[in-house]
């Protein structure tokens, strides 16, 4: 054992309380140079002027100090406004059908055996420590016109319909519909495991209680379950929709190049155009839009909720 | 009751199904004999054979690996740094900005945190001249940077579910800091360190977008050469990549799993046992 009479001069160091000092600065610094002054540039380049030169922006010389063009044109051109509405569409609905699909699967896990259940909480999280993007790819393969999965629906779909309605094959690929399915896919784990989380803890006598007064599941479901699940809901909610509005990889692989999501809008503003003004006025709308909102939102929430705590 | 139990077993069945089919059918078709990705040309391994003597392919994968080793071990020293600070440290200037700063990064879209980091790196060479140009070490220190908050997130959790009193009666009782450090707070968060660790790890191997934006020529990472790949569409030798991650992943959670299910049996024995003794 080290003790007292065989400190090392680095550990007498630490002892007199330079560690604390240490022990804050250290991330403290790293986040500053490396999180903040990054956002600080992307919010000062948005007023900056795009010129040819290398680093390809100006501020004042015979450019205006603060060009708020870039915010301005955000408005006048269409395309940054169908670009988030089609990413709040796609990202919204992305996170409806994680909550039908992700609600009840969570809702299940509570019920099954401790045993079922730890192997069933593994297969949830294995497809997250897969890579991201072949999960991505698992899709392409699946949606392309001659794949089995493509051919299994169409001929549902024919069966189905009346005969001037069949198809050869159905259009999956590079659409919407690709998007929100492959983000659903990607981002259910996110859904599920918060919802799990907040539903194990739920105290079941309640339910219990209610059954024994005479009201039906479905009942018990809607007065008690879900009111007492919402903080859970929330939560998972947030980490779908927040990395789904701003995502680039899905629509870029499987999406429709005509209707592009803000985060593609961003990437090519910045890498093609060489637009770094635009680029970084558009994701600063992006973050007033969304980010900061839901942070304030959180933020208010989580003070409400200890205040609630420290009443009881 | 009944009723219910069953949708929910119906929806349990269906939601791993959904999970499932498409990984499924990427291994089935890793052994596809056809070059045409969908269409079944009788069971072959050549995919195999031509993505193991793929030296692209290979460079690729241990640049990925050389990076997670490097950003996983510095963020998690650095995400328990703050982890620890947030949890322990309840009173220091700038600790409003602090922890604004360590949540951030987790609600930030990928999208703009590549982006200005990128033009962060750019306007450093330009007025310092490091890092001079864009490759290795840009991409380790943006994946320090945005990895690094998650360990700090399950440090501070662990943290605060664990009681201070333990700590400061230990200093009561007239032990320095350091080896309060050492022998109990270390202690209560090395679990905590541990899976800081493996997540970060896999953010930095899993990580496209922020790679994209602050790699250089010449540093190709697995995942920005597979999504290169993908773009131009389906190839089979990917499938095989694909079949070989799930295996070494699924493997590693299958041996956790036990590992941890284990624990959690010796556990409830010796609490058994020792609730036996106290009687």
């Amino acid at each position: 054992m080290a003790g007292a009479h065989t400190d090392t001069s680095l550990q007498r160091w630490f002892n007199r309380k330079g560690w604390i000092n240490v022990t804050i600065a250290a991330p403290y610094v790293w986040l500053v140079l490396f999180f903040l002054l990054p956002f600080v540039i992307v919010i000062a380049m948005s007023f900056a002027t795009r010129t040819p030169t290398a680093p390809p922006f100006s501020f004042g010389g015979e450019h205006p100090v603060l060009n708020t063009a870039h915010y301005a044109r955000l408005f006048q051109d269409d395309l940054y406004i169908r670009a988030y509405l089609t990413s709040i569409a796609n990202a919204g609905l992305a996170t409806l059908l994680c909550l039908l699909i992700g609600y009840p699967m969570a809702l299940g896990l509570t019920r099954v055996s401790p045993a079922w259940r730890n192997i069933l909480l593994m297969l949830v999280i294995l497809p997250f420590w897969t890579s991201f993007l072949l999960r991505v790819y698992a899709w392409i393969g699946l949606m392309g016109t001659n794949s089995w999965f493509n051919k299994l629906l169409t001929a549902s779909w024919n069966w189905l319909v009346p005969t001037d309605w069949a198809l050869r094959s159905i259009p999956m690929m590079n659409t919407n519909f690709a998007v929100v399915l492959v983000m659903v896919y990607s981002y259910l784990p996110f859904m599920i495991l918060p919802l799990y989380a907040n539903l194990e803890k739920l105290d079941r006598t309640l339910d219990e209680a209610s059954m024994d007064l005479g009201s039906r599941p479905f009942r018990v479901f809607l007065d008690i379950t879900l009111p007492l699940s919402v903080p859970g809901i929330i939560a998972g909610g947030l980490l779908v929709f927040i990395p789904a509005s701003g995502e680039l990889i899905i629509p870029s692989l499987v999406g429709n190049a005509g209707q592009p999501m803000i985060g593609r809008v961003i990437s090519d503003e910045f890498a093609s155009a060489r637009d770094w003004p635009m680029a970084s006025a558009v994701s600063v709308a992006l973050l007033m839009l969304l980010v900061v909102p839901i942070m304030l939102y959180t933020h208010f929430e989580g003070k409400s909720h200890e205040k609630r705590k420290e009443g009881a | 009751m009944r009723r219910r139990s069953t949708f929910l077993v119906t929806m349990l069945c269906f939601g791993f199904a959904f999970f499932y089919v498409p990984i499924l059918s990427m291994m089935v078709y890793s052994f596809n004999g056809s070059r045409l990705a969908t269409v079944w040309g009788g069971f072959s391994t050549k995919w195999y054979v031509s993505l193991l003597s793929n030296r692209q392919i290979l460079n690729a994968a241990l640049l990925s690996l050389k990076i997670a080793l490097l950003s996983a071990t510095m963020a998690t020293i650095l995400g328990t740094m703050a982890g620890i600070a947030l949890a322990r440290f309840k009173r220091f200037r700038g600790r409003t900005l602090f922890s604004g700063l360590v949540t951030a990064p987790l609600v930030m879209p990928e999208v703009i945190t590549g982006i200005a980091s990128l033009m962060l790196f750019i306007l450093m060479a330009e007025w310092i001249g490091w890092p001079a140009s864009r490759g290795f070490t840009t991409v380790t220190l943006a994946h320090i940077t945005f990895s690094m908050v998650f360990v700090t997130t399950i440090v501070h959790s662990r943290l605060s579910e664990a009681d201070a009193a333990v700590e400061e009666a230990a200093m009561d009782l007239g032990s320095r800091p350091w080896q309060v450090m050492k022998d109990i707070t270390l202690p209560i968060i090395s679990p905590a360190i541990v899976s800081g660790w493996l997540l970060a790890f896999t953010i930095s191997l899993d990580d496209v977008v922020i790679t994209n934006f602050t790699t250089g020529p010449g540093t190709t990472t697995l995942p920005i050469l597979i999504w290169s790949k993908v773009k131009l569409g389906v190839t089979p030798d990917i499938n095989a990549l694909a079949t070989i991650t799930v295996c070494i992943v699924g493997t590693g959670v299958a041996i956790a799993g036990v590992i941890l299910n284990r624990a959690e049996k010796r556990r409830d024995r010796d609490a058994r046992m020792a609730y036996q003794a106290n009687q």
